[in-house]
């Protein structure tokens, strides 16, 4: 929709030439969320595209998802034979409410930056041990996993002025196997669930718990946990911040359905 | 800037945070809807480089030098005001040939989308098109025009079969003008603030802010604003609706209500002026649940300290004398305490049905204009243009023919447009500023200011003796009408009436209360009442058939009335329904034969347990109380004629049916009606398409003035060549007389062959649905499959099946939203939460199971050529049937709609474990 209140849209050629922040200033990436919604707050826009931030890149290193890459891209991308974490991107692109058409425009790193319980992206980097690259307004850099960059529901760690890059995932992590499970009030719909187990050679276990609950949980384990020692686990990780409640379904039942799908990606993984 | 739209390179100069939707709308791409502007809908999809993209969510700096594709340009390039193309792309064609449309609004959208899928997309269109809502088809006949099978049929006798809508080439290639579509030079855009409280007195507007804003015309609030009282309900006689509502009223009774108006030069100037505005509240106590408005201290919605106290609607006044009525529905026949005293068994339970929305893809809205004449012209989305003219008539003192009224194609309906919710606002505007002025609702206000269905918790007790037969049926019903009492009346009325008296029981009895509460008015919606009562009685229906070991289709046989029974819910009086034809035993066969035929999807694992469930709906052909319609048709000088019906055309249809209705009385082809509709210009007067009226009341005022017309050209035939009248006959373009064709175009040379006929409504018919489904349950999940789906329909005889089936497929799919998904949701100060199509799920295609639509064979006797009403009727017998199957496979009741997985599973988990019966 039209943004009726912005007076002006920059497009700074650079990094080193950011505007000083404002308030009422918004990092514009492909729009997707921000012109989805009346932005009454909102007097300028700083267009992203123009900076050209670090393309996303394979490396041995493992993989460098550009903030402003489009969800597009990342499903189209190709990635190495021994990263078998890779059908999780499919899957987590596939998550996203907005169909192949929002692909073309949403970046990943917008879909970080809006915190939005269900956001597939953050599902996606949590799982792989992502870490977010920001860049403060005074031009230095700071690292944070996402668990710890999103911090509740549309809020997150960035300072105003600050900017995602991009998120860093180690290519240790995309060579575990993974499982994925999603459930939603409606077959398409928006995630009420979505869950993703990995387990690496040592048999390491870790499993990350997004849409149902404020902000992604994940939880790690040296082994395969038995199943109680997991739903145990889940129920001390989810205590303080509970359970999502919104019209994408009920607190109990997020909680209900949770265990069940944890459970299920502990045998998936344990076999 | 520069861009191609089109392969047309235009320059444009869009704002900063102008969307590339409304700057190609500027640019005279009218192609490009508006459903949601939210990236929700896919209304607004264009190709940009090639991709399909939702242009309401691109910032339009970002096309700076890009090519963008529309619907308009999909086939090849062109300018904006072009008109249809005589090429079309391969899948508006195969839209066209599909019928993958009704009202046609998404269609733009769709068609952009489709074009731009591959191989690998189109095996899994759900998928592919969930970023593409549809409100009006269900969906299958979307994924046939993709499929590139096709159903339109050409030639033949004009009624039975599937001819294509007129307007087919014209909306699947964008061109077919909806409400807004039209550039109006020197056009002010109308905003409305809307009150943050459920209940408050408005001490003090302060509009100097807003007057300070630049491109501000004009502030309107309760002191510019007419005092005269009306409802936004719209009915033929306007007194079944209270008349309790005001253009601006200085109390607000509900969250969204609205304060005051801005006109502006621009939109954002309007929107400026809006957040400008300082309105001090004087905030009062309110009140949400109907229960607790009844309590003798409830807060009053309508207190009489305020103003006097409305008068209520005619339709079903209250008899109560607390102030929170709106109406009242009492009746009873025999004698019910002996009725269940008989019975060998009873069931009683309440079941309850949630506030839905309509979700028409085109919000409300109207531009209104003063014509050269200084006349009050006003194109408005709506289904009554003639009883809005006189609403707006009586509301600004103008005589009746200073006010013109007419509707474009319009986006959708489903009841929602059976109500003035715009047009009075947009008629103020003009007459006070004498310029042209729009009033467009967001999707957001759609959602949270404009009407409901009524919610209702409807209490049920029935009484059978132990071979099934019905003994006694006794209803409770308690409808919330939110803050303003428009339709309380007819839907307590109508709810109360048909979803009983479709049960031969000699004790009935129903106590009916709408209730005003300080919340969003409920309003008109598809099935008027009925699909809420029939949801608790098909449901307790079926409990009481298990309870009694019977099949729940042998217990509808057993209770249902036949030929012969009188129709009664509570009132022994005569009525004006009549078994005009009777199909509901065809219906009932067909279904079961259906799901006993082993078809449909298997369960999707062993942990899903799977049940099949009916449910029944009957439904009067035409709203009581009189619906008048008038046609008028004319020989044109080329040998065609012009038809004139007032129905307006939303995707119900009846311009299909008006063509063919006409050309099969006139002995011609479809393609030689052309048709001038929703106009109140066209003909004096129609009460409108509502009640499912299009065909059957137009459509026989239509037959009636065909007819009239075909006699008076067979007579002037007749004299010119010296024969009989008797012995003339109507072809294509000409008359056969026994010495020879008389071509059409000789007759009209040198005489005005017109004529009129008209219809008002009575006598009345009766039609059936049949909905059957088989279902599949996960109870750990609580998700429910639907493995089969059939309805059945007693439409009469069917003058377009394709169309007919797409109604029956439309109103499943509408109910099923309603069934599994919607909810309108309010927050504990009353205000609506779910304002957007991503918090307020209306079915996608995936969630839209294929629903096989059977006919029975019949023919009305009061129809038009044998026709019958079928456009409400399919979402009645829904939710019902699908709670029954869900009861069937996992053995618990539930008693209230949605039923989501959310809450499936709290039932299933609050009630132990139980066989499934």
């Amino acid at each position: 929709m039209d943004l009726d209140t912005i007076t002006a849209v920059l497009r700074p050629p650079s990094l080193d030439e950011l505007p000083p922040w404002q308030d009422g200033d918004a990092w514009l990436a492909g729009g997707t969320w921000l012109f989805s919604e009346p932005q009454p707050g909102l007097t300028r826009l700083i267009d992203l595209s123009t900076l050209a931030l670090p393309a996303t890149e394979v490396s041995e290193a493992g993989l460098w998802l550009s903030a402003t890459g489009t969800i597009a891209e990342l499903d189209r991308l190709a990635l190495p034979n021994d990263w078998i974490a890779a059908p999780l991107v499919g899957q987590c692109c596939r998550a996203l409410l907005g169909s192949f058409k929002i692909w073309n425009r949403a970046s990943v790193g917008g879909n970080l930056c809006m915190a939005l319980p269900a956001g597939p992206m953050i599902a996606l980097t949590a799982a792989l041990d992502g870490l977010c690259r920001l860049r403060r307004p005074d031009g230095m850099a700071r690292r944070l996993p996402v668990t710890d960059f999103v911090l509740g529901v549309q809020r997150t760690a960035l300072a105003p002025g600050e900017i995602l890059l991009g998120i860093d995932v180690p290519a240790a992590a995309l060579k575990r196997r993974t499982a994925f499970r999603r459930i939603a009030l409606s077959p398409e719909g928006r995630s009420g669930a979505l869950l993703i187990g990995t387990r690496d050679r040592a048999g390491d276990f870790a499993l990350t718990i997004t849409a149902a609950t404020p902000r992604p949980v994940r939880l790690a384990f040296a082994t395969v946990p038995a199943a109680p020692d997991l739903q145990a686990a889940l129920a001390a990780a989810t205590e303080t911040d509970g359970w999502y409640d919104d019209v994408h379904g009920a607190p109990d039942w997020r909680r209900h359905v949770s265990g069940l799908l944890a459970e299920e990606i502990r045998e998936e993984l344990a076999r | 800037m520069r861009l191609t739209v089109n392969g047309q390179v235009q320059d444009a100069a869009p704002h900063a945070g102008q969307c590339l939707r409304t700057l190609l709308r500027d640019l005279g791409w009218f192609g490009v809807k508006k459903g949601c502007d939210a990236g929700d809908c896919g209304a607004c999809t264009v190709h940009l480089d090639g991709e399909p993209v939702h242009s309401c969510l691109l910032p339009a700096f970002q096309a700076e030098g890009h090519s963008v594709i529309t619907i308009e340009g999909l086939a090849a390039p062109c300018a904006p005001g072009d008109g249809v193309p005589d090429g079309l792309h391969p899948m508006q064609a195969a839209f066209c040939a599909a019928q993958g449309f009704q009202c046609g609004f998404c269609t733009p959208g769709m068609v952009m989308t489709a074009a731009a899928l591959d191989q690998g997309q189109r095996q899994d269109l759900g998928t592919a098109l969930k970023g593409n809502l549809c409100r009006c088809t269900g969906y299958r006949a979307i994924r046939d025009a993709v499929a590139g099978i096709a159903h339109a049929q050409a030639e033949g006798r004009p009624v039975g079969r599937s001819l294509p809508a007129p307007a087919s080439r014209a909306v699947v290639s964008g061109r077919a003008a909806y409400t807004f579509d039209a550039a109006v030079p020197g056009l002010l855009h109308l905003k409305v603030l809307r009150a943050p409280h459920a209940h408050a007195r408005i001490r003090h507007i302060d509009r100097t802010g807003a007057m300070a804003v630049p491109g501000v015309v004009a502030v309107f609030t309760h002191e510019d604003a007419p005092r005269h009282r009306f409802s936004t309900g719209r009915h033929e006689n306007p007194g079944d609706d209270a008349a309790d509502t005001m253009v601006f009223d200085p109390v607000i009774r509900c969250h969204g209500q609205r304060v005051a108006a801005v006109v502006a030069e621009s939109e954002a100037a309007a929107l400026a002026g809006v957040r400008a505005l300082r309105v001090e509240y004087e905030i009062r106590p309110a009140v949400f649940d109907p229960d607790a408005a009844l309590r003798p201290d409830a807060p009053l919605v309508h207190d009489p300290a305020d103003r006097e106290p409305p008068r209520p609607g005619e339709d079903a006044p209250p008899l109560l004398p607390h102030p929170n009525l709106a109406a009242e529905a009492h009746g009873a026949i025999g004698d019910v305490e002996a009725g269940f005293a008989e019975a060998d068994r009873i069931h009683e339970a309440e079941y309850v049905s949630q506030r839905v929305q309509h979700v028409h893809l085109e919000t409300h809205g109207a531009l209104g204009w003063l014509d050269p004449d200084g006349r009050l012209t006003l194109r408005a989305s709506t289904q009554v243009p003639f009883l809005t003219r006189d609403a707006l008539a009586r509301l600004f003192d103008l005589d009746r023919d200073r006010v013109r009224v007419l509707a474009g194609r319009v986006g959708g309906g489903f009841g929602g447009k059976q109500e003035m919710l715009t047009e009075d606002l947009v008629a103020l505007a003009v007459l006070r500023t004498g310029r042209p002025v729009k009033y467009e609702m967001s999707r957001e206000e759609n959602f949270s200011a404009a009407t409901t269905r009524h919610p209702m918790r409807v209490w049920v007790k029935l009484g059978a003796k132990a071979d099934g037969r019905l003994t006694a049926l006794s209803l409770r019903v308690i409808s919330n009408t939110g803050a303003y009492g428009n339709h309380a009346g007819g839907v307590l009325h109508h709810g109360c009436n048909e979803s009983i008296a479709a049960y031969a029981c000699p004790n009935k009895r129903v106590e009916g209360y709408a209730v005003y509460t300080h919340t969003l008015p409920a309003g008109a919606f598809r099935g008027y009442g009925l699909s809420q009562t029939i949801f608790a009685i098909e449901s307790a229906l079926d409990e009481l058939a298990r309870d009694l070991s019977i099949d729940p289709f042998a217990m509808r046989r057993r209770n249902a009335v036949r030929p012969g029974d009188p129709m009664i819910s509570t009132s022994l009086e005569p009525h004006d329904v009549l078994y005009g034809s009777y199909g509901l035993d065809q219906c009932l066969d067909l279904v079961e034969a259906a799901l006993a035929d082993g078809g449909g999807e298997p369960a999707p694992g062993p942990d899903w347990r799977v049940g099949q469930g009916m449910a029944l709906a009957m439904i009067d052909t035409i709203p009581p109380r009189g619906h008048f319609a008038h046609a008028r048709i004319r020989l044109e000088p080329d040998g065609t004629y012009a038809l004139f019906v007032g129905t307006a055309e939303f995707g119900n249809g009846t311009s299909t049916v008006h063509a063919q209705l006409a050309a099969e009385v006139l002995g011609t082809v479809p393609e030689r009606i052309r048709l001038i509709q929703a106009d109140t210009d066209a003909v004096p007067h129609d009460t409108g398409a509502y009640g499912s009226t299009g065909t059957v009341v137009a459509g026989q005022a239509n037959v009636r003035a065909a007819t009239a017309l075909a006699d008076k050209i067979c007579v002037a035939a007749a004299e010119r060549t010296g024969t009989r009248p008797a012995a003339c006959r109507l072809t294509r373009d000409g008359v056969e007389t026994p010495s020879g064709v008389m071509p059409l175009a000789d007759l009209a040379r040198d005489a005005v062959f017109e004529a009129a006929g008209a219809a008002d409504g009575s006598p009345r018919s009766v039609a059936f649905n049949v909905q059957g489904f088989r279902v599949a349950v996960q109870p750990e999940t609580g998700l429910v499959r639907i493995l089969r789906s059939v309805q059945a329909a007693d439409a009469g005889f069917v003058i377009n099946p394709m169309q007919c089936r797409g109604q029956i497929e439309g109103g499943v799919a509408q109910a099923l939203g309603a069934a599994l998904y919607e909810d309108v949701r309010l927050d504990a100060e009353g205000r609506v939460v779910t304002r957007t199509l991503r918090n307020y799920h209306i079915p996608a295609m995936a969630d839209v199971p294929v629903t096989e639509v059977l006919f029975a064979d019949t023919h009305d006797t009061v129809g038009p050529l044998g026709a019958k009403s079928m456009s409400e009727a399919p979402y009645n017998p829904v939710a019902p049937a699908l709670g029954n199957a869900i009861r069937d496979a996992t053995g618990v009741r539930l008693t209230a709609t949605p039923f989501a997985p959310d809450r499936i599973f709290h039932t299933l988990t609050a009630v132990p474990e139980k066989a499934s019966a």
